[in-house]
């Protein structure tokens, strides 16, 4: 009797964590909760009616619009040109302040991260106000050039993230090796240092070009005539009245997404 | 046909007689900076072609993308469009020294602050190629007399889009009055200062010819009215397809977008409330600090072409100032009543309030206690 | 992607693989102090300047107007009132940031749990899964959102069947909606963080030694993943302090946050002193926050690290 007790117990022990009662329903209801609104803009970017909720028919000449829309071709110009030269310049300067933090004093740590740390605890329409405030004092004309410095700084902390990591991560040995072998602090930086980061500043490049690909509401305040970038452009669209086109963009970005996160991994996998 | 044509010139007319009371009510202060800007006008020969590209900045969804292409396909020049959603907008992005702009489109009263601000330059439009076509009654307008910094473009009127079929109610929205108190679903709001607060001045009966009054025991009225009307949408972008989605029924709206909305819906119609309705003119100009002048005046002689202007009419649902447009404009257009003012309804319209500093401010700080108390 | 990592206590070391002369970082330094630092101070030196007649832009004369206007009106019939309508609109930031962080936290819990105690293969593509939301832009998942919660959108047809109505779009419920889907996955990753190094045998010692089911969640599994409770709480709720994207196209453009209302002073409004005076305000809550939650961590043990 109390043995067949124990044993029920211990079955529903085996599976008590794996199948606590809720989760699996809970996780399942998010998982939907997080992929209906994008199934439903990739199902309704294939409609033909005009107006956003009606299903009339398949149809893909929202595409041919956006492949047409020479705005959407420059937008997308525009936020790539400034995605690029943010990733670079924020990839290159998150390199420094990582390896150069390492030796700092602690007041110049402090100082270093309050100002790393800024764009991701203060809210970004603060720092998108104050940037204008600042491009106006300097005679920094509104445009892209504005737009590059704006996005490389708040794209500085998202780089560090992962080389941060991977970092802290590191076997002292192959330093000290080299150290010992009579290497100078150039060598080794070069040789090991950034061999060993690479597949982190891979990372840290990833993530500051989404995050620079994405941002809105600085681009928004900054971006003077001729400098929309796509969220700029594609929140205008949203505002005035072409609504399936927009989901034809969307679709067409969660793509591009999707498919530089997989490319990434390959890469990633295939170096290992 | 005869007599829609006759309603619109004395539609025209009711606007310049307003600019010419504006104009000796405000006495030479307008004009006192017009020569702030250089006029540049009739030196040679006015080109028709150039290259590179014209930074235009819009209003949301007011020109036709094929316009802009056709524009290019017989200039050469790439029309680079940016948009905005106000007045205060336009003046907030040029004060923010946005520089790079070589055509906007300020409405009347913001031609004329822009002007005193010296945003704006003095290119002697009247003298382009096309400046001949400029409806005689637009040429003297209050906001720049004798059209040097500014060409005419579309005009229309601000009421209310109410779908009959799906809002029963509409039937009983007679004025301002009933639109604040209304208390409706599905209803929308420009988000303008100048059209929401004179429109709640009206509803408290100020008169049309006291919207720029400075007593603010007027204001707190339209404060008090405007604390009751909790719309669902206060967006000027939009509201197009809000409404012929069905997402919205009752919406404070410019004529010409009603006129698109009753095209693609015909249970849309356009009501002129009682206490009077703003009848607004907007204009091509040319900021100071344009990149591409040359460009913009193309840009802006263009425009001024009538077939160009029926076509631009056609597309945004407004008349425009520019004479002989007519024969290029869609019939459903001409006989729209929202769009052509009915005789009734003539004594209705009076110009936007062009109202002083102090004025302004108070339109400003009615309108901000509305938004933020939502 | 995570603002505050926590990570358990360790020992400075001598030496840092991979460090550098500190002279690297100055140039990043310097950067950031122009680029982040600047910025920041303009807007508390605009805070205190007074508004050109003209609108746009600041006249160079000290006032403290634009904190007094926060609490204080000078309303139109000549008397002076405590003025709540900007207290409302961060009240309502808060407590919809408050909302979204509580609901996240509620979903997150079991849906790490129970990624973390998947078999390996099933975990990495869920994890992707969760993940790949990261990456899709902000406005595109909020657009998305606002098609499905809209009055003739999936949801409103279906009810439709039962008659039932649904009206939620450009309302409070829609902005919270929007934010919670927004942040949903921001919660959900540091607790999976925390829950994979979990030892599950842990808990099922316990349950073997007879403890209720509540008991093992509260006594066990909940003490274990708290770092990632704390990252995931900071990494929601302060960006949700200051979101701006969801209440303007779920709530109807209505400026009821205060990212909205301090956008709107330095567009249509065209009062910057004042939006900058908010600004600060809302610099100084966040920064409130940051501290509690520093405070939390450490009464724990753990050393929470911002960046």
């Amino acid at each position: 009797m109390s043995h067949t007790q124990t044993s029920s117990r211990k079955r529903g022990k085996l599976v008590n964590l794996r199948n606590f009662p809720g989760f699996k329903p809970t996780a399942w209801f998010v998982l939907f909760f997080l992929y209906s609104p994008l199934v439903y803009v990739v199902i309704y970017s294939f409609n033909s009616s005009r107006i956003g909720a009606v299903w009339e028919s398949f149809s893909v000449k929202w595409y041919f619009r956006v492949f047409e829309n020479t705005d959407i071709q420059r937008a997308l110009k525009n936020s790539l040109q400034v995605g690029l030269v943010a990733t670079i310049l924020s990839t290159t300067l998150a390199v420094m302040a990582a390896l150069g933090l390492l030796r700092m004093q602690r007041a110049g740590k402090a100082v270093a991260m309050a100002l790393i740390g800024a764009p991701l605890i203060i809210a970004e329409i603060v720092l998108a106000v104050g940037t204008l405030g600042l491009f106006i004092a300097v005679g920094v004309p509104l445009g892209k050039v504005g737009l590059m410095v704006a996005h490389t700084a708040f794209c500085i902390p998202f780089a560090l993230l992962p080389i941060r990591a991977r970092l802290s991560q590191l076997d002292m040995a192959p330093f000290e090796a080299a150290s010992d072998l009579g290497a100078n602090e150039r060598q080794i930086l070069r040789r090991i240092t950034l061999p060993l980061l690479a597949p982190a500043i891979f990372a840290g490049a990833l993530l500051a070009f989404a995050i620079s690909i994405d941002d809105f509401i600085t681009s928004f305040f900054v971006a003077g005539p001729g400098a929309t970038t796509l969220p700029v452009y594609i929140f205008g669209m949203i505002r005035s009245t072409v609504t399936p086109e927009v989901n034809a963009i969307s679709t067409l970005l969660l793509l591009f997404s999707g498919s530089v996160l997989i490319g990434s991994y390959l890469i990633q996998r295939k170096r290992r | 046909m005869a007599s829609n044509k006759k309603r619109r010139a004395s539609y025209v007319a009711a606007l310049a007689a307003a600019s010419a009371l504006l104009l000796s009510a405000c006495g030479g202060e307008t004009t006192a900076d017009s020569g702030a800007g250089e006029a540049t006008a009739a030196a040679g020969e006015f080109p028709t072609t150039g290259s590179g590209v014209v930074n235009l900045y819009n209003w949301t969804d007011y020109i036709d993308p094929e316009e802009l292409k056709r524009f290019t396909a017989e200039t050469g020049i790439e029309v680079i469009l940016d948009t905005y959603d106000s007045n205060e907008t336009l003046l907030a992005k040029l004060q923010s020294g946005a520089t790079g702009y070589d055509v906007i489109v300020p409405s009347d009263y913001m031609v004329q602050q822009m002007i005193e601000l010296n945003l704006l330059q003095n290119v002697g439009v009247a003298s382009f190629p096309n400046g001949k076509n400029i409806k005689p009654d637009l040429v003297d307008v209050y906001w720049d007399p004798g059209r040097n910094y500014t060409a005419p473009w579309n005009y229309g009127t601000t009421g209310i889009a109410c779908n009959f079929a799906a809002e029963p109610e509409c039937a009983n929205i007679k004025s301002w009055k009933d639109y604040f108190t209304a208390g409706l679903p599905k209803m929308d709001s420009l988000k303008d200062q100048v059209e929401v607060v004179s429109a709640a001045l009206r509803a408290t009966g100020v008169g049309k010819d006291d919207l720029c009054t400075t007593d603010k025991a007027k204001y707190l009225a339209a404060e008090e009215l405007l604390a009751g009307f909790k719309p669902a949408v206060i967006e000027s972008d939009g509201g197009i397809e809000r409404v012929t989605a069905g997402t919205s029924n009752v919406r404070h709206a410019w004529n010409g977008s009603t006129h698109r909305m009753t095209v693609e819906n015909p249970d849309v119609q356009y009501i002129y409330p009682s206490e009077g309705v703003n009848l607004w003119a907007d204009n091509l100009a040319i900021p100071v600090g344009a990149p591409n002048l040359d460009n913009a005046k193309i840009f802006i002689n263009w425009m001024m072409d009538p077939e160009a202007a029926g076509r631009q009419s056609n597309f945004s649902g407004y008349d425009n100032g520019i004479t002989g447009s007519d024969a290029f404009m869609d019939e459903a257009l001409k006989t729209d009543p929202a769009v052509v003012v009915p005789a009734d309804k003539q004594a209705l319209i009076s110009p936007l309030p062009n109202c002083g500093e102090e004025a302004r401010e108070l339109y400003t700080q009615v309108f901000t206690t509305w938004t933020t108390s939502q | 992607m995570t603002a505050v990592t926590t990570t358990p206590k360790k020992q400075a070391q001598r030496g840092r693989p991979g460090q550098s002369s500190p002279k690297l970082a100055y140039l990043p330094i310097i950067f950031l102090a122009f680029a982040i630092g600047v910025p920041l101070l303009i807007i508390v030196v605009y805070s205190f300047l007074e508004k050109p007649s003209q609108g746009t832009g600041v006249k160079w004369v000290f006032t403290l107007e634009n904190y007094k206007a926060l609490f204080i009106q000078e309303k139109l019939d000549g008397t002076t009132a405590l003025d709540t309508r900007y207290i409302k609109v961060l009240w309502t930031s808060f407590y919809y940031s408050l909302l979204t962080t509580v609901v996240t936290l509620v979903l997150s819990i079991p849906v790490a749990m129970w990624i973390a105690t998947r078999d390996a293969r099933k975990r990495n593509l869920l994890v992707a899964l969760v993940t790949l939301p990261f990456w899709i832009s902000i406005l595109i998942r909020t657009y998305g959102m606002r098609q499905i919660v809209a009055d003739e959108g999936p949801i409103g047809k279906f009810l439709g069947i039962f008659n039932i109505e649904w009206s939620i779009l450009y309302s409070p419920p829609a902005t919270i909606l929007g934010l919670i889907y927004v942040f949903l996955p921001f919660m959900i990753l540091p607790i999976y963080a925390s829950a994979e190094r979990f030892d599950f045998r842990l808990a099922e010692a316990a349950y073997d030694l007879g403890a209720k089911r509540m008991t093992v969640v509260r006594r066990i599994i909940l003490p274990s993943i708290r770092p990632g409770v704390i990252s995931g709480i900071a990494l929601v709720f302060i960006p949700a302090l200051g979101s701006f994207l969801q209440s303007d196209m779920l709530g109807g453009g209505k400026t009821n946050m205060v990212a909205n209302v301090i956008a709107n002073n330095f567009g249509q409004a065209r009062n910057w002193p004042f939006g900058s005076a908010l600004a600060v305000l809302l610099i100084v809550l966040t920064l409130l926050f940051v501290l509690i939650m520093q405070g939390a961590a450490q009464r724990r043990g753990d050393k929470v690290e911002l960046v």
